[in-house]
């Protein structure tokens, strides 16, 4: 069986450094698979989050050879014979231990988000809606919240601006919740000031990384970037609003 | 570089990664790519004539306001929209048609989605590629700050989808010498352009939200079914808005290019017309 050399970064909040390892790999293999080796025959207290093994759960989430990944997705066999694997815990989040990174950050942004508002039932009691319109929706709802996308995203990567910027995980939660036929709650106002869809410059990493291949940037944040300029910056539309009411929307 | 490591081990600071793929690859080209187109459009848009060889007028001129009459290789008085060139026009400027037009697709690319983002990655480094480090700076502001005008895309794609008849008027007329139809490359080359300036434009973001996308509810009437099967449509060709962008970019400035040697005489326009 053909050795693999990986470099693992261990360590916690206070420091730490890359760590040797040598690794026999068997055909199949996936880098999450190979971490768990490393953690069964040398390394026993190396820590790494995981669930599902099947590109499910997002619990997996790390960077290898640099690059935002889910652990169980990313085969042995897309690597050089002898690439030495570098696997490090994400960027944008506070190391806990070795790849395990503390991701709450994420889920107290996401309690901010006004949720689901039902529009009152139709006249024959029922709540109805056509599955043309919620394609656009269904495909936000494939999030597996595996938090790559947060962890590219260079506004919170880079520039850290968790101040300001929801992130594009949330950017198409709120755009799911936008388009919902069903939905009568109006989030533009906070889309644009709280959640800062102006901090997004539509570099597309998010889209880049995303494991379920959802089109972050072209059908969720691009959209609601549009519906800002709608109620915001478009002097006809907001012209039009003064003259017409709301009717000036569409 | 210098690379500071930290808790994580990643490196930090411009262009700092741990990717050990070539992410520069696509960042060079498309730095190439745009710095080439630029240059060009800017040396043509500051020549004063070859712009025009019957029946073909390159599409950097067009609409054409005014022409000066008699300079070489311009088209003939009857063109021109508004009429001879202006005596307001500074003499120290060349009278070159496309410095009145131009500003107009520029700008169209300058706000568009795509190009906002191939423009950001390979001039501004916010990021240069994907978890590679961007340009630091004391207070990122995105497009809050000084591009806050990005949000007025959808206004240049007004003025561009009046430029798209006058390039479909163009290229009809493409087909025309003295009121005799025929086919020539250049009717082609023109053809294409128009084409592919339409794939591109008809996949803008803006548009496709204009057309159905600011729906919340696609069925609850005949109109909004209607704009359902429009925005669907333009999802299609915003699927490849990147690649349409980059194909109608360098096909304007080639049929520009093929349109002024043609002019100048360089290169023989094969025709049907002989
Ligand atoms: S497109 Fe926007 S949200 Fe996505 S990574 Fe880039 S800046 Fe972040
Ligand atoms: S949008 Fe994609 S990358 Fe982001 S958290 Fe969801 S699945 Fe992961
Ligand atoms: S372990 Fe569940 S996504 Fe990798
Ligand atoms: S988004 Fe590219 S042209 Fe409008």
């Amino acid at each position: 069986m053909p050795e693999r050399r990986f470099r693992v970064w261990r360590g916690d909040a206070r420091g730490g450094g890359f760590q040797e390892y040598a690794v026999e790999v068997d055909p199949g293999m996936v880098v999450l698979d190979v971490i768990h080796r490393i953690q069964a025959r040398q390394a026993n207290d190396l820590a790494v989050r995981w669930n599902c093994k099947a590109g499910k759960c997002g619990s997996c989430s790390m960077e290898i050879n640099g690059r935002p990944r889910l652990g169980c997705m990313t085969r042995m066999n897309m690597f050089g014979a002898d690439e030495v694997i570098t696997v490090q815990p994400l960027k944008t989040f506070p190391v806990v231990k070795d790849l395990v990174t503390d991701v709450a950050w994420n889920y107290e942004r996401n309690k901010r988000i006004p949720p689901f508002k039902p529009r009152p039932r139709g006249a024959d009691g029922q709540h109805r809606m056509m599955q043309n319109d919620v394609d656009r929706v269904q495909e936000f709802r494939k999030c597996i919240e595996c938090f790559l996308c947060q962890d590219v995203c260079h506004v919170l990567r880079d520039h850290d601006r968790k101040d300001a910027f929801v992130g594009p995980r949330f950017m198409i939660r709120l755009a799911s919740l936008e388009m919902h036929p069903l939905d009568a709650a109006d989030r533009i106002p906070a889309v644009r000031a709280e959640f800062g869809s102006g901090l997004c410059n539509i570099t597309r990493c998010c889209t880049e990384v995303c494991p379920e291949h959802i089109g972050i940037t072209d059908n969720g944040i691009i959209p609601l970037k549009e519906r800002v300029v709608d109620r915001y910056y478009d002097p006809i539309q907001w012209l039009a609003r003064r003259i017409f009411g709301r009717g000036g929307e569409h | 570089m210098e690379q500071t490591i930290r808790v994580g081990g990643h490196a930090r600071g411009l262009a700092a990664t741990g990717r050990t793929d070539r992410w520069w690859v696509g960042t060079l080209l498309t730095l190439l790519g745009l710095t080439g187109f630029v240059a060009y459009a800017t040396w043509a848009a500051f020549q004063p004539g070859h712009f025009f060889h019957d029946p073909y007028i390159s599409p950097f001129s067009s609409p054409l306001l005014f022409v000066r009459p008699g300079a070489a290789g311009a088209a003939p008085l009857q063109h021109a929209w508004f009429g001879a060139w202006p005596s307001w026009w500074p003499s120290w400027l060349p009278a070159s048609p496309s410095l009145l037009i131009l500003i107009f697709p520029l700008s169209f690319r300058l706000t568009c989605y795509y190009f906002r983002k191939a423009y950001y990655r390979a001039y501004a480094a916010s990021p240069p590629g994907c978890a590679v480090g961007a340009l630091p700076r004391s207070e990122y502001r995105g497009e809050t700050g000084l591009l806050i005008f990005q949000n007025l895309h959808r206004y240049a794609l007004y003025f561009i989808l009046v430029f798209m008849v006058v390039h479909y008027y163009d290229t009809f007329w493409a087909f025309f010498r003295d009121g005799v139809f025929g086919v020539g490359v250049g009717s082609i080359v023109l053809t294409i352009d128009a084409a592919l300036l339409t794939l591109y434009v008809f996949g803008c973001h803006s548009w496709r939200h204009l057309l159905g996308g600011k729906l919340d509810c696609f069925s609850c009437d005949a109109s909004s079914r209607l704009r359902h099967g429009a925005w669907r449509k333009a999802s299609i060709l915003n699927a490849s808005h990147g690649l349409f962008g980059w194909l109608s970019l360098f096909w304007v400035a080639f049929s520009d290019y093929y349109v002024r040697m043609v002019s100048m005489g360089r290169i023989h326009d094969f025709s049907t017309w002989g």
